[in-house]
């Protein structure tokens, strides 16, 4: 793991996910490949929420009731150590907090294997009618795995896969099993949430990866809440994110989101923040970066793109878009108060010889 | 403000870029290689990312040209090569996979392969990936067949 120094950084996960499967129509968390090969997309909705270094990332996969499999792919920041069913209503309950109007089991092998497609395989395990697994490898090592196992790449995964392997080259594939669905009773609609307990020191959100599969003229959308211990700084690799909310979470939240199942490790007082995220395809080829740690800024790399690109993620009225004018008019101002300051000492240095 | 600091390098470091860029460009209108041939001629194409590379080649009337093509990326490809009727062919065609034949050829991930395709009548001929998604993606290129002298 690096920058193992960052103890309050926001570890961070994925929104999600991509790609598909045998022409299916069913989601994954914000897009999906129809039968007839175009994507539906579907608002993702994830909670990131890391204190005392481990991430916990949370999200729903929600099947959409045809078609035999189906799947998607998801990169993830770090190593998890766990995958497991999720409480039921958290997300749920994240987005009862932010809308408006604003009022106040499982089997599990975690021995790691290699696949003949040169990926690491480290951890898979069922979760209803979920077949999860935990990858290591590079882009093309996992592009393959995934074709081998019946995932339909479209052909902008090669360069997303090899972008997100050049950081993290740990990604989750969860694969629906619509006979265990029905055998389970799900129907269309019916999702399953997942929760995935990462160990990590390294700040970013996927977001790119929301993009995978679609036509560049399609709007991406998704709501990320993050839970940290501190107020985190955010920088973004481009334009389109909102921080919606910023604020100290309610007790009344935290102890909501505790009580629900594997949710225990909420602390007491954490940082709400909510993030909206509306752009375009095309140009949704970036992450977020996080920081929670006063001593350390988000990494300008883990936003995904070069510094020439990069955004700062503040709330609306936060005024950071004037920035550069505000920088320009306090170096102005510098800058006449020593010509003035220089003027002065010249007239008196000419009253003193006079 | 150290977000603004951050900001303020990352400005300077795109002007820069810019700056760069601007003085080593040109007005857009380079001069066009030589066209290739007569003879037969080997043109070595990479497949990465799902593009061509490169996506456009000349050549002189009547060549013959031996495409090598290697597919990087760990999804499927083709290269298609023919007139307007050969692609529309492919675009709602329901074959997965071309064997190597003149002008079609299908690669698996990783892999390497060889077609043929004499270019007899001046004019411009379209190379295209049509599997799903990828002639939209930006999957296609082109052959400018340059009258003999």
């Amino acid at each position: 793991m690096k920058r193992q120094s960052l103890v309050k950084a926001v570890g961070l996960a994925v929104p999600m996910a991509l790609v598909v499967l045998t022409a299916v129509p069913a989601s994954a968390c914000g897009g999906l490949v129809g039968e007839n090969g175009t994507i539906q997309l579907v608002r993702t909705t994830t909670l990131a929420g890391y204190t005392n270094g481990v991430e916990r990332y949370v999200t729903a996969f929600e099947f959409t009731g045809q078609g035999e499999s189906v799947g998607s792919i998801v990169p993830l920041p770090d190593v998890p150590t766990t995958v497991e069913r999720a409480g039921d209503w958290t997300l749920q309950r994240l987005a009862q907090e932010v809308a408006p109007p604003v009022l106040s089991a499982a089997a599990e092998t975690t021995a790691a294997t290699t696949d003949a497609s040169g990926v690491e395989i480290v951890l898979e395990t069922t979760i209803d009618a979920l077949d999860i697994t935990v990858l290591k490898g590079g882009g093309d090592e996992v592009g393959q795995w995934a074709l081998e196992n019946g995932f339909l790449l479209p052909p902008d995964a090669p360069e997303v896969l090899d972008f997100y392997a050049e950081r993290s080259p740990v990604f989750m594939a969860a694969k629906f099993d619509a006979n265990r669905a029905a055998e389970l009773g799900q129907g269309a609609g019916d999702s399953t949430p997942i929760m995935a307990t990462i160990p990590t020191d390294d700040p970013w959100v996927p977001l790119r990866i929301l993009g995978l599969g679609l036509e560049a003229g399609r709007t991406v959308e998704a709501d990320v809440f993050l839970l940290t211990d501190e107020r985190p700084e955010l920088l973004a690799g481009g334009p389109g994110l909102t921080l919606a909310r910023s604020e100290a979470a309610s007790p009344l939240l935290l102890g909501d989101l505790r009580s629900d199942v594997g949710m225990g490790w909420v602390p007491p007082t954490m940082w709400l923040s909510y993030l909206q995220l509306e752009a375009g395809a095309g140009q949704l080829d970036y992450d977020l970066a996080i920081s929670a740690d006063p001593d350390h800024e988000p990494s300008i790399a883990d936003a995904g793109v070069g510094p020439a690109s990069i955004v700062p993620v503040a709330p609306a009225d936060a005024g950071w878009a004037l920035w550069p004018l505000v920088a320009g008019v306090s170096v102005a101002a510098v800058a006449l108060v020593g010509l003035a300051t220089a003027q002065r000492r010249r007239s008196a240095t000419r009253a003193v010889a006079s | 403000m150290r977000l603004a600091l951050i900001l303020a390098s990352a400005i300077v470091a795109g002007s820069a870029t810019t700056a760069v860029g601007y003085a080593v460009a040109d007005d857009g209108r380079a001069p066009k290689p030589e066209p290739l041939g007569p003879e037969t001629v080997t043109v070595v194409v990479d497949i990465e990312h799902s593009q061509f590379l490169p996506s456009s080649v000349r050549v002189m009337e009547g060549t013959e040209v031996r495409f090598v093509l290697s597919n990087d990326d760990p999804i499927n490809h083709e290269l298609i090569i023919g007139p307007p009727e050969v692609h529309a062919r492919h675009a709602t065609g329901t074959e997965a996979t071309h064997p190597p034949k003149t002008g079609e050829i299908s690669l698996g991930p990783d892999k390497q392969g060889v077609t043929t395709y004499v270019f007899d009548e001046p004019g411009v001929v379209e190379i295209a990936c049509h599997l799903s998604g990828h002639y939209d993606f930006g999957m296609r290129g082109e052959v400018e067949v340059v009258e003999a002298e």
